[in-house]
């Protein structure tokens, strides 16, 4: 796999000159591959939302630059307005940002904007709306008549509907209910296996992100401490809980068994591994 | 970057200019604008603005910050200088095609940037050394007397410290929302005047209906808190005059006089 996106030696200070300058975001390196899944996890204040507002040009770095494909995206600063179709972000609690008459308007902002035409913008509103798990009945409603959980769909599907080489989601399912929850994060894995490209999702849940992603970015204290498959980064459960993170539940309980004498790896994160190790482990016994 | 907006901007400090009574420097305010306006010669306006400096020093405001202040009326003061300087009818100094410069146009023009600057200066003290909410509580206090006749004081600046209160809050939803619709494709910086308003709806539209939201939850929580308006409702804080505030008081009362005889004698 090759890197789709890349963040070399990236810093961003807050307030430059002034008393307040903060930097959120220092000597930053990373590699987005091309059509993983990836998380991002980091406590609040990490610098996780800088870091992003990067990725689609809508932070401009202090230092360092960011490649997209292989150009820098700030190359051209005229020709930002491209890299924010080819990188779709999904801003925390997005529902706040619908404004049009009806859903079909507020899903085909984005497509709209990209100068389309009528017919493509019509399969991509279609398209999106599916993806995110709604119905076509929805279409002609207006988005402030439905339920909290449909109008995060919707603003979802609105950069969906722009078909993003990467799509980065903040927290998600962030005041979700636990049902809600499972149902969004479902539908983002089913875009990404059937869509194939890249997604990118921002959490702090430990369970969530073990669950759905492929690799993991650990940030704290504005820098990347961490990354690496999940079961490489939840096996370093005591630097994870040095930055103030955690591990999975499932990966707590291996934990306290392998501490109280049971032989199991301690590395697993998701309830079918675990299971699948008591198993073994029975097995073995008999 | 909007962040940046200075709206009437409050510098923490502890000088005498910060922790005069509100209402006296409310009241100094005022009689500031009228000592301005009485002054009429360039002894009267050198007092004033020896008035002046001497209350930035006192503040320990960095003058930088009040000449900061200006930039927004930059255009208003130049305008009102060459509008006076070609329209003052007197002794003509030079003249060309229908303009003509006029030697009392000139004196005109200067006193008038010179009030215009120092009017602007000396409110902005005001508001650099007094929190949005000791300036509410003082003008409540000051205007307490007008409840007689059956004005809703309390009401008026319970509205204007909420006001004064959120103008942070909605910059910053300002920001966020600007940024997601933004990273939509949205474009706020080309386009006619009218492409350009037109780009403001996706911002505006969950803008006020954040506001209102906002405005139906602290509603509900001043209720929960049985808040019914000002009646019988005691302060934490009660304003009391110190020394300080009547000594201030007297001096400006003495500089007022100076400049009012100063003006009576065409100085």
């Amino acid at each position: 796999m090759k890197p789709i996106i890349r963040v070399e030696n990236l810093t961003h200070t807050y307030g430059e000159n002034t008393p307040f300058c903060r930097s959120a975001v220092k000597d930053v390196n990373m590699e987005i591959m091309e059509g993983e899944f990836l998380g991002v996890i980091g406590h609040t204040g990490s610098g996780k939302s800088t870091l992003i507002q990067h990725l689609n040009g809508l932070l401009r770095p202090t230092s360092g630059r960011i490649l997209l494909g292989d150009r820098d995206i700030w190359e051209d600063p005229k020709k930002i307005r491209d890299v924010r179709f080819r990188v779709g972000l999904v801003f925390q609690y997005p529902e706040y940002q619908l404004f049009e008459e009806t859903v079909y308007k507020d899903v085909a902002f984005g497509p709209k904007n990209m100068g389309l035409d009528e017919k493509e913008i019509d399969r991509r509103v279609r398209a999106a709306l599916a993806f995110s798990g709604l119905g076509e009945e929805l279409l002609e409603k207006s988005p402030f008549d439905l339920s909290g959980g449909q109008k995060r769909r919707v603003a979802i599907a609105g950069v969906i509907a722009m078909e993003p080489e990467v799509l980065i989601l903040d927290e998600p399912s962030a005041g979700l209910d636990p049902a809600g929850r499972r149902s969004l994060l479902e539908n983002i894995r089913a875009y990404h296996r059937e869509k194939g490209t890249t997604v990118v999702m921002v959490s702090h849940s430990m369970d969530e992100v073990a669950e759905n992603v492929d690799r993991i970015v650990v940030l704290a204290n504005a820098g990347v401490v961490m990354s690496g498959a999940p079961h490489e980064v939840f096996s370093r459960a005591q630097e994870l809980m040095d930055v103030g993170l955690n591990v999975p539940q499932v990966t707590q309980v291996a934990m306290e068994l392998k501490r109280r004498g049971v032989d199991i790896d301690p590395a697993v994160y998701t309830v079918a591994d675990l299971r699948a190790g008591l198993a073994a482990l029975k097995g073995g016994n008999r | 970057m909007l962040k940046d907006i200075t709206l009437g901007q409050y510098f923490p400090g502890n000088s005498l200019a910060h922790r005069l009574d509100p209402r006296t420097k409310l009241i100094l305010t005022v009689l500031y604008i009228v000592i301005l306006f009485c002054a009429k010669g360039f002894v009267s306006y050198g007092v004033v603005a020896l008035l002046l400096l001497t209350g930035i020093k006192v503040s320990g405001v960095a003058p930088r910050a009040l000449v900061r202040g200006l930039k927004p009326i930059l255009f208003i003061i130049c305008f009102t200088a060459v509008l006076n300087l070609f329209y003052t009818p007197g002794e003509a100094l030079a003249s060309f095609w229908i303009f003509t410069i006029t030697k009392e146009g000139i004196v005109t023009a200067f006193f008038m940037v010179l009030r215009i600057t120092m009017l602007i200066m000396g409110t902005f003290l005001l508001t650099y050394t007094t929190s949005p909410i000791a300036l509410t509580d003082g003008l409540e206090t000051l205007l307490g007397p007008l409840k007689r006749v059956k004005v809703p004081v309390h009401e008026l600046s319970m509205i204007m410290s909420i006001a004064l209160r959120f103008i942070p809050t909605l910059i910053e939803e300002t920001d966020k929302i600007m940024s997601a619709q933004k990273a939509r494709g949205a474009d706020f910086e080309s386009g006619n005047l009218l492409q350009r308003a037109r780009a403001l709806v996706p911002i505006l539209v969950p803008l006020f209906i954040s506001a209102f939201r906002r405005a139906d939850e602290l509603a509900v929580a001043m209720e929960c808190r049985c808040y019914h308006g000002g009646e019988g409702r005691t302060k934490l804080h009660v304003l009391r005059y110190q020394l300080r505030d009547y000594l201030v008081l007297a001096a400006y009362g003495g500089v007022l006089a100076a400049v009012l005889i100063l003006a009576r004698l065409g100085m």
